[in-house]
């Protein structure tokens, strides 16, 4: 309730009047609902048991928690290491740790398989799954049901962290998901398998193989989290339209994040940073469409964003700081637009492997544009051209990357800004800004 | 002294300006690249042309031409060295002070040598001044232009060929090059490279590699001098 709450708040938050009143009416209603649904929450747990697992007592273990409850039942579990394998929770139940209980897998197979709707599993150290090359075992394994809810669990050591298969709704919240650190035996942080309507907030994961995986999951909102040192990728999407991600941190991950065959996805304000090696990007957007980008942050990657069949997506606000290339655009981009963004401190500010151009940059701060604004509308009156020539000649004869940094490559670039006619990329930047953008 | 102003200025004012370090060094990479030959190239020969009579002097006294010679090359060496190490070595290490500094110290100090020795090829082969002057900045101006010019042209021409393990060898025969490739190669910037840069990673970051071009340097250096030499022991002054 809480969340949602916040959410509304969120989104009235413009702050016109007419907002604030229907805000404030919203609250209210909000209040009140919350009022009946407490009423309601009282008079189920009148009826809801709670079921102490504790050692020395008659019910010790888990599994024998499991056996007397009920649907809509609480499990308080002590604090002490217990060590388990495959708990089979098949009944709505909520199973809460008090001091963080430690669940240990020994590393045999699954920690715990949730399969009934309705499950709440928070506040448990889980640790030393299973690792298989043919199963994928996890810490927490969810499976074809509906509104789980996973909160404040530490995942240690496991295989995949968190595995939702075919699950309506849920919400993974306040998670920390360390790995083992090996390449070969990791699985993913969070994973995400025909699954909709997720909301998943203020986790963190590091060293698993992606950080957060996403296959055919349709409507979730992934925010506030922070993924890092991962072996592969921060967050992987694959075929999973409508999700929204914002405020999250990806950082030194193997590759960065990747987003293909997707469509409808809005990333708001994240960071990719320090996404540094050969073959890594901040973004890699693979097949994509109808998305939006705006007000993140790419900071020191090799490639901040790399676009590869991308059509119809707006790139808005965004900062590109000290990256090796800003953004690599590949020709087969389409109708994809560059709006307000600032690059800054860039080795190379775009790159393209082809002459014709149908994309659209408009009102972008070049830091490395040198023209001038005789009307003083804070636009320059000069074209910029972001595609130099050196990049030019390295994308035809990839060899002549030997001279980056040379007398002959700072020389030809400003060969280029004397005689236009030079470069034939036909990409260009309308009106750019003479300001940074704010 | 002035180059000296110059090169810390410089490399002072890089340094405050850029927030962030690498960016600073790879402003000073520049600098290195184009300002040091430049001014050890024109400072020694100019140096050796103004001090003619002097060393026509020297060869009257009981001296041999070779200690005279390498007198003067270790007396106008060490001092464009120690005003590189104060002007751009002590700035470096202070703001920086990684690995990739300690390479930036180690090409600076190279290509100074490098090109004092080319310098003195410069001024001996010639009597007059002007000619001198003119040889040597041709030399400057073929090592940081030219050849890479010629290269790129080269590159091009050829681009069908496997050109990466050849363009390792070329670069030995430029020694602004080989200084470019060493600091590159310990800045992260390296990454940008792809494939043709893990050919050059491959090579010039392993210690053969480091081992190899710090010789050719050394190579770049005894040579020019030791043509010097010949032309001056020989030469009716």
């Amino acid at each position: 309730m809480k969340l949602i709450t916040k959410r509304l708040s969120i989104q009235f938050d413009e702050g016109s009047p007419p907002f604030k009143f229907l805000h404030s009416i919203m609250l209210h209603y909000l209040v009140s609902c919350s009022i009946i649904i407490l009423f309601a929450s009282f008079s189920i747990s009148a009826v809801a048991r709670e079921i102490t697992v504790k050692s020395g007592t008659k019910i010790n273990t888990i599994q024998k928690a499991l056996n007397l409850a009920q649907n809509g039942d609480i499990i308080k579990v002590t604090e002490s290491t217990y060590y388990v394998e495959d708990i089979l929770i098949d009944k709505s139940i909520s199973l809460i740790g008090i001091g963080k209980p430690v669940l240990d897998g020994q590393k045999k197979s699954n920690v715990i398989i949730i399969s009934a709707p309705q499950v709440t599993i928070n506040g448990f150290v889980i640790r030393n799954s299973g690792f298989s090359n043919i199963k994928d075992k996890a810490g927490i394994r969810v499976e074809k049901c509906d509104r789980v809810r996973i909160l404040n669990n530490l995942l240690e050591n496991t295989c995949f962290g968190i595995y939702l298969a075919k699950v309506n709704g849920g919400t993974i919240s306040g998670n920390i998901i360390r790995g083992n650190n090996s390449v070969i035996q990791s699985g993913n942080g969070i994973h995400l398998w025909y699954s909709n309507h997720i909301n998943i907030y203020n986790n963190k994961i590091y060293g698993q193989r992606d950080g957060i995986y996403f296959e055919f999951a349709t409507f979730c909102e992934i925010s506030h989290n922070l993924s890092e040192n991962n072996h592969r990728y921060g967050l992987h999407f694959m075929f999973s339209n409508n999700d929204n991600y914002a405020y999250n941190i990806f950082r030194n991950n193997g590759s960065g994040v990747a987003v293909m065959y997707t469509k409808h996805i809005r990333m708001i304000n994240n960071t990719f940073e320090r996404n540094w090696g050969s073959s890594s990007y901040g973004l890699l957007l693979k097949d994509i469409s109808r998305s939006y980008i705006s007000n993140n942050t790419f900071a020191k990657n090799t490639s901040g964003i790399f676009m590869e069949g991308t059509n119809e997506v707006k790139v808005e606000r965004n900062i590109f700081l000290n990256n090796g290339l800003a953004v690599r655009m590949l020709a087969n981009c389409e109708k994809d637009t560059f709006l307000l963004n600032n690059f800054l401190g860039n080795t190379f500010d775009f790159t393209t492997n082809g002459s014709e151009n149908l994309n659209y940059l408009k009102g972008n701060y070049w830091d490395k544009y040198s023209g001038y604004d005789l009307n003083r509308d804070g636009k320059g009156d000069l074209p910029y051209r972001p595609v130099s020539l050196y990049s030019q000649i390295i994308e035809k004869l990839p060899s002549a990357v030997f001279l980056l940094r040379s007398f002959v490559a700072e020389l030809l670039d400003e060969a280029e800004k004397a005689l236009p006619s030079l470069s034939y990329v036909n990409l260009y930047d309308t009106e750019p800004s003479m300001h940074i953008i704010r | 002294m002035a180059y000296g102003v110059l090169l810390s200025l410089s490399s002072f004012g890089l340094f405050l300006m850029n927030e962030d370090v690498t960016k600073g060094l790879s402003s000073l990479l520049t600098v290195l690249l184009i300002v040091v030959p430049l001014v050890s190239i024109l400072f020694t020969t100019i140096y050796i042309f103004n001090s003619y009579e002097f060393i026509e002097l020297l060869v009257a006294q009981p001296l041999k031409r070779s200690i005279i010679l390498f007198g003067l090359y270790a007396g106008v060496g060490i001092s464009l060295l120690a005003v590189f190490w104060i002007g751009i070595g002590l700035p470096a290490i202070i703001f920086d002070g990684t690995v990739v500094s300690w390479y930036f110290l180690l090409s600076g100090s190279l290509l100074t040598v490098v090109f004092v020795s080319l310098a003195f090829l410069a001024s001996v082969v010639t009597r007059d001044k002007t000619r001198g002057i003119g040889i040597s900045i041709l030399l400057w101006f073929y090592f940081s232009l030219i050849f890479d010019g010629i290269l790129l042209m080269v590159m091009f021409a050829f681009s069908d060929y496997p050109l990466e393990k050849l363009t390792i060898l070329i670069s030995c025969l430029n020694p602004i090059d080989l200084a470019r490739i060493m600091v590159l190669l310990k800045m992260d910037i390296s990454a940008l490279m792809g494939y043709t840069g893990a050919v050059f990673n491959q090579f010039f970051g392993s210690s053969i590699g480091i081992i190899v071009s710090v010789l050719a340097m050394l190579t770049w250096v005894i040579i020019p001098i030791g043509i010097a030499l010949r032309v001056f022991k020989e030469k009716n002054l």
